[in-house]
């Protein structure tokens, strides 16, 4: 078919989690540009297994852009250049006939490679269980006009709860901090009313863990606010800093 | 100091914290410092600069400041290794490619190495100034003015350029230190940070051009 590409891929190739890596080239033929990042390794692979070989490692789950599995460092930007998407909602229409891609997994002590790659990371899953949540029982679902809020505090708590957790915050910050997606989850909470008998311990328990996790430090750069698929605003690193803040003045 | 403090310190947002709030505090000694420099330009041969600094060096309340001064700069500077040596941790293998300038300023990823610059031009600065003025008896004995240190150490062309290329290093760690101070301590509001970052901005710029002017000025003979 015209307008299919012809691309150089220079993906990371590592066995295992003690295995050394190393960036390994596959060209790769007739691409559609209407396929979507995911799906040209799935071309990739099948080519691979067809000739004997390993195929590559890579997480993906939903590929609509709502998991947060696709974890793909593409020419030096989590889930490639373009703006607000997953790797799954990369498409090859973004790149040109004759490009070369490098294709690395996230990279931060806290997130190690698994395989290839997947990384692992269950430091988020660690920092949820932290306080992540609300441990009461909410029985059946009470009428909403019970428990007003004010639709500001309902927006800025929905817009960071669309946080999926993918990481790309971690893997582009230059400190591999991983304080938009905390800030995120303790946001979503203290906005509202459900989430404010655990407000305290919640702040000063996902921030230790965070540390503990070894996370980098945010420098407010700002690059996770633009690498970030679901645009979670800076506002929300502020709002954590002040909730910390707030809990060890208050504890 | 309660095990709660200590943990509060030790957090990466307590130690955040100070960076902003040692930061802050070194932006205000700017403005005194730029603010009484600047009297070199009221082209007197320096008379009300040096009442100025003399009343800077007597003072005491000023000499109680100046010791905090330096317990801010050495906390900005200690909490910044200690936080510049997390960060390489917590990356031990680097990108390949990694293309920073997509999504951020090439001076908010550089502050570590503009203030290390700015160490450097601090170190050269003081030796220039402070110790002569502190630890010699040249200015009290009534030998030499700071004005005619002043003039005196602006006189070599190599300093003035030292001093040009120290100002910039400020301009760009100011450009997003001032800012990024505000964000940490947790004040981020849609209406009032684009006022802060357009102060911000703007104070970045009149603060280095006032301070690169006076080394300027002197070497060309603009101000007598």
């Amino acid at each position: 078919m015209s307008g299919n590409m012809n691309l150089t891929l220079k993906i990371w190739r590592q066995k295992s989690a003690k295995a050394n890596g190393q960036l390994v080239t596959y060209p790769v033929k007739n691409i559609s540009p209407d396929m979507s990042f995911l799906e040209m390794f799935d071309v990739l692979n099948e080519e691979l297994i067809n000739k004997g070989e390993e195929p590559i490692a890579f997480d993906h789950d939903c590929r609509e852009g709502i998991c947060g599995a696709c974890s793909m460092f593409i020419n030096g930007q989590p889930h490639g250049p373009k703006k607000g998407v997953t790797t799954c909602q990369l498409h090859m229409r973004s790149f040109k006939d004759g490009d070369t891609i490098v294709v690395e997994p996230w990279r931060a002590a806290a997130f190690p490679v698994i395989k290839d790659l997947t990384v692992d990371r269950a430091a988020f899953d660690r920092i949820i269980a932290k306080g992540g949540f609300i441990s009461v029982n909410t029985g059946n679902a009470q009428d909403a006009n019970n428990i007003p809020i004010p639709k500001i505090d309902a927006d800025l708590s929905f817009n960071a709860a669309a946080c999926i957790g993918c990481g790309a915050c971690v893997a582009t910050c230059k400190n591999s901090s991983a304080m938009l997606f905390v800030s995120a989850k303790i946001s979503q909470l203290a906005l509202l009313p459900q989430g404010q008998v655990e407000r305290i311990a919640r702040a000063k328990n996902m921030v230790a863990q965070m540390d503990e996790e070894g996370f980098g430090n945010c420098t407010n750069t700002g690059a996770c606010e633009v690498e970030c698929p679901k645009g979670i605003s800076l506002e929300n690193i502020a709002r954590m800093n002040r909730e910390y803040f707030m809990a060890n003045i208050k504890e | 100091m309660s095990t709660n403090q200590a943990n509060f310190l030790q957090s990466s947002l307590g130690k955040k914290l100070i960076m902003g709030l040692t930061g802050l505090f070194l932006i205000s000694f700017l403005v005194v410092h730029a603010f009484i420099n600047s009297l070199i330009f009221c082209n007197d041969g320096g008379t009300l600069f040096n009442e100025g600094s003399e009343f800077m060096a007597h003072n005491p309340v000023i000499r109680v400041v100046e010791i905090v001064l330096f317990i801010g700069i050495i906390l900005h500077i200690v909490q910044a290794l200690i936080l510049t040596l997390q960060n390489n941790k917590a990356r031990p293998v680097k990108y390949a490619v990694n293309n920073g300038k997509a999504n951020s300023k090439w001076y908010s990823r550089s502050m570590g190495l503009l203030g290390t610059l700015l160490l450097m031009f601090l170190i050269i600065h003081l030796k220039h100034f402070w110790v002569v003025s502190r630890f010699t008896d040249e200015i009290t004995s009534g030998e030499e003015t700071m004005y005619g240190e002043m003039k005196e150490v602006f006189e070599n062309p190599l300093v003035v350029i030292i001093y040009v290329l120290g100002v910039i290093s400020l301009g760009y760690h100011l450009l997003h230190g001032f800012q990024s101070a505000f964000q940490t301590l947790g004040l981020n509001h849609p209406k009032y940070t684009p006022v802060i970052k357009a102060i911000g901005f703007w104070f970045s710029i009149i603060i280095s051009l006032v301070f690169a002017a006076m080394p300027i000025a002197l070497y060309m003979g603009w101000v007598k």
